[in-house]
C-alpha cells in the first residue's frame, strides 16, 4: 500500500496488477486448508471454529483495514446473521445453503441501514454507535423471548443435509469442510474486488477522505457499500455458526466478540485480508493453549498480550525484520 | 414520578462523578481511553475491603477511595499510558481495552467473581417522604441524597477550578490547541499527568460511592465503560458542563425507561445515544470554534 518510492504514476496500472496477480503460494495454502479436517479428523471441530472467525475477522478487514472505521459493534452482523439463519433453519427450510443465503442477505440489509450511522463523526462517535448497534441488537434477542428463546439462546435447530448429500456429522467434518469452502469462496471474491480499481478507492479513503473527495472519489457511497458488503460476510460466518453448531445464544453479540476479532485482525495485520486469516489461526491455537492452562483468568494474559503488543508497536509483530528498528519510521497503518 | 426524577438524577450525578475525568483526558490529548472504569472499580473495591476488613469508617473511606485511584491513575500514566498518545485510535482502543480486561480477570482472582455487598453507616440508610400519594409524592434515599450533594460540591470545585484559577486555564488552553499552548510556555504534559490523576481519582471516589447503587463485582469496568463512553460521546469533551447535563440526560432516561418499559431494558438509552449521535457526531452540547 504505502511504498513511497517505488512505483512512478506511469506504472500505477502495472502496480495494481501485479498486486493482484495470484501467488503460487495461495492455492497451496487453500489446498492444505482443506486437507486439514481429513488429516486431523479429531480437530475437525476446531478447523470448523477457525474457518468461522477467520471470515467474521476478513469482514471486519473489510471496515477496519480497508476503509478505517473503526468498529467495536461488528458482531451486531455476526449475531444478526446467526438468528436468522436458525429461525430460518427452524422454521421454514432446513436446507444450510438456503439458510445461509438468509442469514447474508439479512445481515446485508442490516449492513446497509447501519452504513447510514457510520457516515459521519470522528472515530469516538463511530466506536459508540456501533458498540451501541451491537447493544441494541442483544437487548432485543433477549427480550423477544418468544422469537429467540432470550438468555437461554435458540435451541432446537436442526439442518438438513449440504446439497442434500452431505449430513453433518457427530466429529464435524462435513461441519469444518463447509465452512471451509463458504470461507475460501467468500475470500476469493473479496480479494478480487478489493483489488480492483475500485478497491483501490477504499484505500485512498483510509488514508486520505480529503484527498480522496477532491479526485472525485465519493467518500460516503464508498463507506456505506464497504459496511454494506462486510455486514454480509459477517453474516455469513453468523450463519455458519449457528448451523454448524445447531445453537444460537446472546453471546453472539457480546462485545468480548468484537474485540476479540479486531485482536486477531492487529494479531495478523490490518489491510491485507489474509491478516483475518493468520490472525484467527493463532488466535483460537493461543486461546485453547491458554485456557487449558488457566481457563478462569484466561482473559488477564489476552489483556497483557494487548497491552504489550500496542506498547511495542503492532506493525512489528508482522515485520519480524524492523523488530530492532527504531519506532515511528516507515509506513503507519 | 418525582421520585424517579430524583432517583435520575442522583443516577445522574453519579455517572459524572464517573466520567468527568475520562471526558477531560479525551478531550485533551485525544486519547480514547477504554479502561477509565477500573479506576472506579480499584476506589470500590478499596472501600469495600477496607469497611469489611478493617471498619474504617464509611467517611473516611472516600478520600482513601479518591487518593489511592489518583495515584494509581498518575502511575499509570506515566508508565504505560504517556506512549500512547501519540499512535492511532484502533491502537489505543486495544491498549485500553487489553487494560480493562486485565484489571477484571485481576479482581476476579483477588476477591472472586461475587457482587460485593456494602454496609452503609447506619446515618445514610434512612428515607425521607414528602407529599401524598394523591398529588404529588417524593421519596428520597438519604444514601441518594447524600450522593447528590457530594456530587454537586465537586461539581461546583470543579466548576471552579476550571474557571477561576491558574492551573484552570492552563488546562483549558491545553485543551483548546495544545500545541499553541506548549509554544506558550504551558507544560502540557504535567497538567496533562496531573488532570489524568485528578480524573482517575474522580473515578475511584465514584466507584465508592456508587458501589451500593451500581453494584460492584469485577465486571464493573466493562459493564459501566459503555455508560461513560455514552457520556462523552454526547456531552462533548470542551467543558465539563456538556458532561454533566449528558449524564443527567442519562441517568433520568435509564432511571426512568427501567420504571416504564422494563421490558425494554436498555434499549431506550442505546437507541437514543445512536439517535443523538447521528443527529450531532460531535456530541450535542460543542462549543464552537473550538478544534
Amino acid at each position: 500500500m504505502a511504498t513511497p518510492s517505488k512505483p512512478p504514476i506511469a506504472l500505477a496500472p502495472n502496480a495494481l496488477l501485479s498486486a493482484a496477480r495470484w501467488r503460487w503460494y495461495e492455492p497451496v495454502l487453500c489446498l492444505l486448508a482443506f486437507a486439514a479436517p481429513a488429516l486431523f479428523p479429531g480437530h475437525a471441530l476446531i478447523v470448523n471454529e477457525i474457518a468461522i472467525v477467520a471470515l467474521f475477522a476478513v469482514s471486519l478487514d473489510l471496515v477496519l483495514g480497508y476503509t478505517g472505521i473503526v468498529s467495536l459493534g461488528h458482531a451486531a452482523f455476526l449475531g444478526f446473521g446467526a438468528y436468522s439463519a436458525a429461525l430460518f433453519a427452524k422454521h421454514i427450510h432446513p436446507d444450510p445453503l438456503l439458510g445461509l443465503a438468509v442469514g447474508m442477505a439479512a445481515a446485508m440489509v442490516l449492513g446497509a441501514a447501519c452504513s447510514l450511522t457510520i457516515l459521519r463523526g470522528s472515530d469516538l462517535t463511530r466506536l459508540m454507535v456501533t458498540l451501541g448497534m451491537a447493544l441494541i441488537l442483544m437487548e432485543l434477542a433477549n427480550k423477544l423471548d418468544w422469537l429467540t428463546g432470550g438468555s437461554d439462546g435458540l435451541q432446537g435447530v436442526v439442518m438438513g443435509p449440504v446439497l442434500g448429500r452431505f449430513e453433518f456429522d457427530l466429529y464435524g467434518q462435513v461441519a469444518a469442510w463447509y465452512s471451509l469452502s463458504t470461507l475460501l469462496l467468500l475470500l476469493v471474491l473479496a480479494r478480487r474486488w478489493v483489488q480492483s480499481p475500485w478497491g483501490a478507492t477504499l484505500m485512498a479513503v483510509r488514508d486520505n477522505p480529503l484527498r480522496a473527495m477532491s479526485i472525485g472519489i465519493s467518500v460516503p457511497q464508498r463507506l456505506a457499500v464497504v459496511y454494506t458488503l462486510a455486514a454480509a460476510l459477517a453474516g455469513a460466518a453468523g450463519a455458519l455458526m449457528a448451523q454448524t453448531t445447531g445453537f444460537a445464544s446472546l453471546d453472539v453479540f457480546g462485545m468480548d466478540r468484537s474485540a476479540d476479532v479486531v485482536l486477531m485482525l492487529v494479531i495478523g495485520g490490518v489491510g491485507w485480508l489474509y491478516g483475518g486469516v493468520v490472525g484467527a489461526v493463532v488466535f483460537k491455537l493461543m486461546h485453547d493453549l491458554i485456557a487449558a492452562i488457566t481457563p478462569q483468568y484466561w482473559t488477564f494474559w489476552i489483556g497483557l498480550f494487548l497491552v504489550l503488543l500496542m506498547l511495542v508497536g503492532r506493525e512489528r509483530l508482522i515485520r519480524p525484520w524492523r523488530w530492532f528498528a527504531r519506532s515511528g519510521q516507515g509506513p503507519q497503518a | 414520578m418525582l421520585t424517579l426524577l430524583f432517583d435520575g438524577i442522583a443516577y445522574g450525578m453519579l455517572l459524572f462523578i464517573l466520567a468527568v475525568g475520562l471526558s477531560v483526558t479525551m478531550g485533551l490529548m485525544n486519547f480514547i481511553n477504554l479502561a477509565h472504569g477500573a479506576f472506579a472499580m480499584v476506589g470500590g473495591y478499596l472501600t469495600v475491603l477496607l469497611m469489611q476488613r478493617w471498619q474504617v469508617p464509611f467517611g473516611l473511606c472516600l478520600p482513601i477511595a479518591f487518593a489511592a485511584s489518583a495515584l494509581l491513575g498518575a502511575a499509570l500514566e506515566r508508565t504505560l499510558y504517556r506512549p500512547m498518545y501519540k499512535k492511532p485510535h484502533l491502537d489505543q482502543v486495544l491498549f485500553s481495552i487489553g487494560l480493562a480486561f486485565m484489571s477484571v480477570a485481576t479482581m476476579d482472582y483477588f476477591m472472586g467473581s461475587q457482587q460485593q455487598i456494602m454496609q452503609l453507616p447506619d446515618s445514610l440508610r434512612g428515607r425521607t417522604e414528602w407529599g401524598s400519594g394523591e398529588v404529588w409524592e417524593l421519596g428520597m434515599g438519604h444514601y441518594r441524597l447524600f450522593i447528590i450533594a457530594v456530587c454537586a460540591v465537586l461539581t461546583l470545585a470543579l466548576q471552579w477550578v476550571l474557571t477561576r484559577t491558574r492551573f484552570g486555564s492552563r488546562l483549558r488552553a491545553s485543551v483548546d490547541d495544545s500545541r499553541v499552548a506548549a509554544g506558550l510556555g504551558i507544560p502540557v504534559n504535567q497538567v496533562f499527568a496531573l488532570t489524568f490523576a485528578v480524573g482517575s481519582g474522580l473515578a475511584g471516589l465514584g466507584g465508592a460511592l456508587g458501589a451500593e447503587v451500581l453494584g460492584l463485582d469485577p465486571t464493573f469496568p466493562l459493564k459501566f465503560m459503555v455508560y461513560f463512553l455514552i457520556v462523552v460521546a454526547v456531552g462533548g469533551t470542551s467543558s465539563i458542563t456538556g458532561p454533566l447535563l449528558a449524564a443527567l440526560l442519562l441517568g433520568i432516561a435509564d432511571v426512568a425507561g427501567k420504571y416504564y418499559a422494563p421490558k425494554l431494558g436498555a434499549f431506550i438509552v442505546y437507541a437514543l445515544m445512536i439517535a443523538l449521535l447521528m443527529w450531532r457526531p460531535q456530541g450535542l452540547f460543542v462549543r464552537q470554534g473550538g478544534k
